[in-house]
């Protein structure tokens, strides 16, 4: 795509999300209602299929494009599995098979599924919107096409966000040959690097709500942004936010290196989601410390961020797991690796 | 069908975008050359003393790096330098850091004060002094802090009146690193009695030739036990008019230009550089889980850490003024950087002896060292102020 379609790419999804995302939609959502007129606009504007070639009936976003939809998600809130989506609807179409319409989910690789000869059997649970999906895609093995809403039991993370459980016993599988077993997968890569970016987009929207309230909140006889104590927690938080976002948009730029095999770009995708993770414990302590106990309330939508920046660290593997991947290769390879190696991500990033 | 958004209710948007810089084609080429360098010439450099990292100095190396052209190297030929990009001397700059290279010798004279007098200098002041910073026989300290003084600048009280001779200079300076093997200090004086009403004015800099008489050093030794900085005394110290930097008034203005090129470089993540390699020796001998993840989180750091600080290079190179994104970089990086003793300690997890080896020797001095880094180049507290004005909170 050229940097004028990138461009529109931003602002639609910027637009959407402006129209459609309100306080009163995310209390619908977290009730359980489905954001029915969000959704159709997405799927109207070809964002949930942004990742399919033009060829195979996408918009043929780049992963970059990728990130500034799923920062604007995260800032925005979005109640519905976009980010999942996008992924899910590139993977099955890089296998060759047209997505099927509607929400699609993934399921991550810590499920307990066996497959045998085109039927799957097992658990799973934490998938996200599985109640709502039209399709999830099973960890670079297979796609499970699930029509009947009844087999999910219901489920939530710490945001309300679904998170829905399943059983399959000798369910059929409608297509097994897609792409290989390696572990993290492919989901697992891309699901990282999605809520690491929307992480940045939430943690950079949650610190100007609180540079926003401490602006207007008088106590003492001024505003509380003139003392320097406050002053000096919105700093800090404010540089961990620069830190995150940089983080997750090296992640995508390095993926559109070789968008087809995004585990070449397992270090920034790794790094960006300790990063995100890691910040998301300080900004979030920030933001609600400068609200007060009014952050504290239901009615103050601060939490609507916060308790989804609490959930997404966990996603598609925390920090300890990133991190443990990284410094396992690090200490495997030695000391006198460590910067030589560093260094050569840059032939890796554009 | 795509219409631009033009009502986001939203007032403060977060001014936190940094876009990703990338280094230029040749940049590879340099490096390796750089390497094959340090390769040569630090084979026999202790890891104790690549410790002390930018603090460490060696008149002898900074002229081999004069040769090479790696001083100056961004600076215009005419005065000595190489003219290359500002990301191929970051290039230079960071394998000095990662090699624990004895840097500090010209590191002020390169990265402020011949910056400083490329923008505000005489010709004559550039065509006098720069040539020779260029080839590593030219050394600066910088003379901002005073007694009683601190972060407080403009409190600022060594004054410089002007006679027929020239400048008649007295007061003190305090906290002048390496200001016992500088030629030249640039000094921040007072040239006008304070102004109540503004603080900042009646302040100008000054070039000083440190042979002068008039100016007495006593050195300052710090709790890592290096001789780092010193206190300057200047009684009836007379400086030729000449060897003003820029107007007259002007010091503060100009300073706050210089200052903004000290806290975005690789020194404000790489302090620590080596207790992180010392680290990884260490624990590869014992690569289990905790110590991957405690390595694997600071890398994912690094990283990070030195893409933005690649970022800001690149809108320094575009002649923007950065402050904002350069006061990220100092934030978070020395939050990194300081933080490197406390992951050692947590992981290892044992008495750290002086005479047990090079892990050992390196976490005790950076242990030490650390505590400086939250303090020069403007402290943590001063650089949390100018993100918060940055964000418009005051």
């Amino acid at each position: 795509m050229t940097s004028a379609s990138s461009q529109m790419v931003a602002d639609t999804a910027e637009k959407l999300f402006s129209e459609h995302v309100s306080v009163n939609s995310l209390r619908d959502a977290e009730a359980g209602r489905w954001a029915e007129a969000l959704w159709c606009a997405l799927e109207d504007n070809g964002l949930t299929t942004a990742l399919v070639l033009e060829s195979e009936g996408g918009i043929g976003a780049t992963w970059g494009d990728a990130f500034t939809i799923a920062l604007a998600a995260g800032r925005h809130r979005a109640p519905v599995p976009l980010p999942e989506t996008m992924t899910a609807a590139w993977l099955i179409a890089a296998s060759g098979i047209t997505p099927p319409p509607g929400p699609l989910s993934l399921i991550d690789d810590d499920h307990e599924f066996t497959f045998t000869q085109g039927f799957v059997t097992g658990k799973c649970s934490n998938v996200p919107w599985g109640r709502n999906a039209s399709a999830v895609f099973v960890a670079n093995k297979s796609l499970v096409l699930i029509s009947s809403q009844k087999q999910w039991q219901p489920d939530i993370n710490i945001a309300g966000e679904p998170r829905d459980t399943i059983v399959l016993d000798a369910f059929p599988v409608l297509s097994s040959e897609l792409g290989n077993a390696d572990r993290p997968s492919l989901v697992r890569l891309a699901g990282a690097a999605m809520r690491s970016a929307q992480m940045a987009g939430g943690m950079a929207r949650a610190v100007e709500l609180a540079i926003e309230h401490a602006g207007i909140r008088q106590q003492f006889g001024r505003p509380i942004s003139k003392f320097q104590a406050i002053q000096h927690m919105l700093a800090e938080a404010a540089a961990k936010c620069a830190m995150a976002r940089i983080a997750a948009e090296i992640a995508f730029k390095t993926m559109d290196n070789s968008p087809r095999n995004i585990a070449t770009a397992e270090f920034e995708i790794a790094t960006a989601k300790i990063v995100c993770g890691e910040a998301v414990e300080r900004v979030t302590d920030i933001v609600h410390e400068v609200h007060g106990a009014i952050g504290f309330t239901e009615e103050h939508e601060l939490h609507f961020i916060t308790r989804r920046l609490w959930s997404w660290r966990d996603e598609f593997g925390a920090e300890s797991f990133w991190a443990e991947r990284l410094g396992e290769n690090i200490l495997k390879r030695g000391a006198q690796k460590l910067w030589p190696d560093l260094t050569a991500r840059d032939i890796a990033t554009p | 069908m795509y219409k631009v958004i033009s009502s986001i209710k939203i007032r403060a948007m977060l001014k936190i975008n940094l876009p990703p810089g990338s280094l230029p084609p040749n940049a590879e080429k340099l490096r390796s050359e750089v390497r094959d360098f340090l390769a040569k010439h630090l084979s026999d450099y202790s890891s104790a003393a690549r410790a002390k990292s930018w603090a460490g100095s060696d008149p002898a190396f900074s002229e081999l790096l004069g040769q090479q052209g790696w001083i100056g190297m961004t600076w215009p030929s005419k005065y000595g330098g190489a003219e290359r990009s500002a990301l191929e001397r970051y290039v230079v700059l960071e394998e000095m850091l990662a090699a624990g290279a004895p840097v500090a010798a010209h590191w002020i004279a390169d990265r402020q004060s011949g910056p400083l007098l490329l923008n505000f200098g005489t010709e004559k002041q550039r065509q006098k002094i720069l040539p020779a910073i260029c080839r590593g026989h030219s050394y600066f300290c910088i003379g901002m802090s005073e007694p009683n003084s601190g972060s407080d600048l403009a409190s600022i009280r060594t004054k410089g009146v002007k006679t027929k001779n020239g400048w008649q200079i007295n007061g003190s300076k305090l906290w002048t690193s390496k200001a016992h093997i500088a030629h030249y200090m640039i000094a921040l004086v007072r040239t006008a009695p304070p102004n109540p009403k503004n603080r900042h004015a009646g302040l100008s800099q000054f070039i000083i030739d440190m042979k002068r008489p008039g100016i007495t050093i006593r050195p300052i030794r710090n709790i890592a036990g290096d001789d780092m900085f010193n206190e300057v005394f200047f009684e009836d110290l007379v400086v030729p008019n000449d060897m003003l930097v820029g107007r007259e008034g002007e010091g503060w203005s100009q300073v706050t230009a210089e200052l903004a090129l000290e806290r975005s470089g690789p020194e404000r993540y790489l302090s620590s550089y080596q207790l992180l390699y010392e680290l990884v020796s260490e624990l590869s001998i014992n690569p289990k889980e905790r110590n991957a993840i405690g390595v694997g989180r600071l890398v994912a750091h690094l990283a990070t850490l030195r893409q933005m600080s690649m970022a800001v290079a690149v809108i320094l190179e575009d002649g923007r003024s950065p402050e904002l994104e350069a006061a990220f970089v100092k934030e978070a990086g020395v939050a990194f950087e300081q933080g490197i003793p406390s992951v050692a300690h947590d992981l290892v997890g044992r008495s750290i002896l002086l005479g047990a080896g090079n892990f050992d020797q390196v976490m005790a001095y950076v242990t030490q060292a650390a505590r400086s880094f939250s303090l020069r180049g403007g402290t943590r507290e001063i650089v949390r102020g100018i993100i918060a004005r940055g964000l418009g909170l005051r």
